[in-house]
């Protein structure tokens, strides 16, 4: 069986004028939405603070949450469902340090107006705001460690500009996955920087790929020009991309659709970090290749 | 080259047997992470200041003793916590020599300066003693901790100093998280003071308190509303006994309300103290202070022998039980504050699993139906190279006894779309060399050959992009780290080495003309 004819001759560099306008608008906006929101909105891990996630036997009235965590002084706090009616996940930008048990204090401040044993606690986190600037650092520092060693690797394999290319490419993915996460809303959590780092691995996995084939037919272009070679790369590599692509995205959808609300941002980012590190494969990483030779 | 497959074939299965007898029953060899069965991850921070500063006021009372028991006229003595200095003022000048030649006993103080006046002196405590007390403060907080925990009662916890003064604490599977807490946390600090009935209260609290004396609270619950109110209490500041005198602590009932109590026991030394203070205070009333709050202060009736004493305070029988292992399991040198908490109920961490493995298991079905449906045959050893794959990866889970974790589920679901990966890169190339008229042997080889280099620098990136994970992350993190690692190794074994053996199993057994891929 066959999705794609095997003898396809798509001109894609052809095409590189218009999709790099595309990848620029988008990024823009999406760092637009960054900025215009006041940065990042981190969660709990980078920020610091408190976050409490109740079940309730019968799905409770948001407001009167809310009235009820007034009688507690708990500072800023959002409450919201998280996954079911029943779920309530409840922010609190404060850390305590001391040894007091914010989640039966928070139980007991509901008291009055639930059951008390209607209400369980699932999960509580704390993060100190010493820890926050911690994981922070280190989550920053484990991006820029990443892509250090696969420049390093790349450029050792193949030839500086695929390492600065696939940099590129990457750098791009991880951009637009920042927009969407800024334009809906999303929170930076620990999880989602792990889900960037697999975003970088598979952006790469998919541009090396490409790549290869380009050295391949490189050695053998004969009287084809740059443009000409790297299309005729793509085309003999576009099955197996549509295929890769779409059989990571199936177990991902899978992971979105059935995974729970807690890995729910997480494959989020996955589901859209694949499409466009496949897209910038084909359209930034190859193009920067095209670039490259002509400033050369 | 048929002939390879004499070894080929033992070793994948031999591999794979491996694989399962380690990983079987998944069960009781995979052990799961704190966020997929329910427990709690503390990190705590020890306030080593505290313990310096606590050193530095028992030096200083220990100098003021020495000075009075030469009989030499002291005018104040004042510890310096931000310097960790001393400061030792005599009434005479001519004092000064003698003092110096207390102060030569304590070798890690040094002398500083001199007060312009000519009355006093500083001294310092040396930068390595301080680093000594900070350092037992962690390593006896750490002891404390685990004894503490050995005593409640959790299966396999992890309790280890991280960094120079955290302490990680990991309770898997615990039901009381709260109360974990603050057994854990608690200082415990035992003190055993008079009260000081000379000065008045009132006055006290109007601002005015004696130089020597403090005031504490007691916590008086009212158990028909709940509502606590405070009782104040004007304490002197010297500590008669402490609680490092202890030898037992015990839940005893009261006969008469049945209410519960913790028994003290005293060793020897704390005994004897405990009588001399008795007998020299009859009538005049000692309180007991835990942490800086009063819990009794009864009015020694007679002299008591014997190292025995009781702390009540209208306890719960949990507090008195939890108040009892506290005190045998010691003070802790300094206090701690909660840097980090994550706490997971067993419902949520069962719920998390339930729907891990529903999204796995429909995941790979999608991709198995896709593939067989693609590649027919050839989809079919795809499938079984990602079926052994799997199998590989528990396998190794549980010999580098790796927790799973829910992001380490999102790994293996990752490693199931990534693992299949390398197949298509294979039969899309050996689809190409048949398409140029090469026989099937030859496009085999060939598409197995070329691809080869390709899957090699597409794994090692993604690699290297997982081994970094795994140095920086923590917890759950480094569960994903893992999977993803041995997800890509596992992978590369299964689709490059076993589905190759595997096509060159099916021709050895009858010569193909056409390949079904």
């Amino acid at each position: 069986m066959k999705i794609i004819n095997s003898d396809t001759h798509f001109d894609f560099m052809g095409k590189i004028k218009m999709t790099m306008a595309i990848s620029g608008l988008v990024i823009l906006i999406g760092l637009g939405s960054v900025a215009l929101s006041g940065g990042l909105k981190y969660g709990i891990d980078f920020a610091g603070g408190t976050l409490i996630q109740l079940q309730f036997k019968t799905p409770p009235d948001i407001e009167v949450i809310r009235d009820g965590l007034k009688t507690i002084s708990l500072g800023e706090s959002t409450i919201q469902e998280f996954g079911s009616k029943r779920d309530i996940l409840i922010r609190i930008q404060r850390s305590e340090e001391k040894l007091e048990a914010v989640g039966s204090k928070v139980r007991n401040s509901l008291g009055g107006k639930f059951n008390k044993e209607d209400i369980t606690i699932e999960r509580v986190e704390m993060v100190g705001p010493k820890v926050g600037r911690d994981l922070r650092e280190k989550a920053l520092l484990s991006i820029l460690y990443a892509i250090i060693g696969i420049v390093i690797y790349i450029s050792w394999r193949f030839e500086l500009q695929y390492a600065v290319a696939a940099i590129i490419a990457l750098v791009h993915d991880v951009l637009v996955t920042l927009g969407a996460f800024s334009i809906l809303d999303k929170e930076f959590t620990l999880v989602i920087i792990a889900a960037f780092l697999a975003i970088i691995g598979y952006s790469l996995n998919d541009t090396i790929v490409v790549f290869d084939r380009i050295r391949e037919n490189l050695r053998r272009r004969g009287k084809n020009t740059l443009v000409q070679t790297i299309n005729a790369s793509i085309n003999q590599t576009l099955s197996r991309t549509l295929l890769t692509s779409g059989t990571t995205l199936m177990v991902v959808a899978a992971l979105f659709f059935f995974g729970g609300e807690i890995i729910h941002d997480f494959s989020f980012a996955l589901l859209v970090g694949i499409l466009v590190g496949t897209y910038s494969s084909v359209f930034i990483a190859s193009a920067f290749l095209v670039y490259w030779d002509s400033r050369h | 080259m048929y002939r390879d497959l004499k070894w080929k074939i033992p070793l994948i299965l031999a591999v794979v047997l491996g694989s399962v007898l380690l990983a079987y029953p998944l069960k009781e060899k995979i052990s799961l992470g704190l966020d997929l069965q329910g427990g709690m991850h503390l990190l705590l921070e020890v306030k080593v200041e505290k313990a310096v500063e606590a050193s530095l006021e028992r030096l200083a009372d220990d100098i003021k003793r020495d000075i009075f028991d030469d009989d030499l006229e002291l005018d104040r003595i004042k510890a310096i916590y931000e310097d960790r200095r001393v400061n030792v003022r005599m009434v005479d000048k001519l004092d000064l020599p003698p003092v110096k030649k207390i102060l030569d006993d304590y070798p890690f103080f040094s002398l500083v300066s001199e007060d312009s006046d000519g009355l006093g002196l500083v001294y310092q405590l040396s930068a390595d003693h301080v680093e000594q007390i900070e350092q037992n403060a962690v390593s006896q907080g750490l002891e404390t901790i685990r004894n503490r925990v050995d005593q409640f009662g959790v299966s396999e916890p992890t309790i280890q100093v991280q960094g120079e003064r955290r302490i990680l604490v990991q309770l898997p599977g615990i039901k009381d998280p709260e109360r974990a807490i603050n057994l854990i946390g608690k200082t415990a600090r035992l003190e055993f003071k008079l009260l000081d009935e000379e000065h008045s209260l009132e006055q006290a609290l109007s601002g005015n308190v004696p130089e020597d004396s403090e005031i504490l609270y007691q916590r008086v619950v009212d158990k028909e509303t709940g509502a606590v109110t405070k009782e104040p209490f004007l304490i002197r500041k010297r500590t008669v006994l402490t609680g490092e005198t202890l030898t037992g602590a015990e839940v005893r009932f009261d006969s008469d309300f049945n209410e519960p109590y913790v028994s003290l026991t005293f060793n020897s030394v704390g005994a004897m103290i405990f009588q001399q203070v008795t007998r020299e205070n009859i009538k005049k009333r000692l309180a007991i202070v835990l942490d800086g709050n009063v819990y009794s202060a009864p009015v020694i009736q007679d002299e008591i022998a014997g190292g025995r004493a009781q702390v009540t305070g209208g306890f719960t029988s949990a507090e008195a039980r939890d108040l009892a292992i506290v005190l045998r399991a010691g003070a802790l040198p300094a206090p701690v504050v909660i840097l980090e908490n994550r706490t997971v109920g067993p419902s949520l961490g069962k719920d998390s699993i339930d729907k891990g493995f529903t999204s796995i298991i429909y995941g790979s079905l999608l991709v198995v139906v896709f593939i067989i449906f693609y590649y027919r045959w050839s989809g079919v050893i795809a499938v079984t190279a990602l079926f052994l794959n799997i199998v590989l990866l528990a396998g190794a889970l549980a010999y580098f006894g790796a927790a799973l974790t829910l992001p380490g589920i999102a790994g293996i679901i990752l490693t199931v779309g990534m693992a299949i990966d390398a197949n298509v890169l294979i039969f899309e190339r050996i689809r190409e060399e048949v398409r140029i008229g090469k026989t099937v042997r030859a496009a085999i080889d060939a598409g197995f050959s070329k691809a080869f280099r390709t899957i090699v620098d597409a794994n090692t990136t993604t690699f290297i992009a997982a081994v970094v994970l795994f140095q920086f992350g923590t917890g759950p993190i480094k569960g994903f780290a893992i999977t993803l690692c041995i997800g890509i190794a596992a992978s590369m074994f299964t689709a490059v080495f076993v589905s190759r053996t595997i096509f060159d199993a099916t021709m050895s057994q009858r010569k193909l003309d056409k390949l079904s891929i």
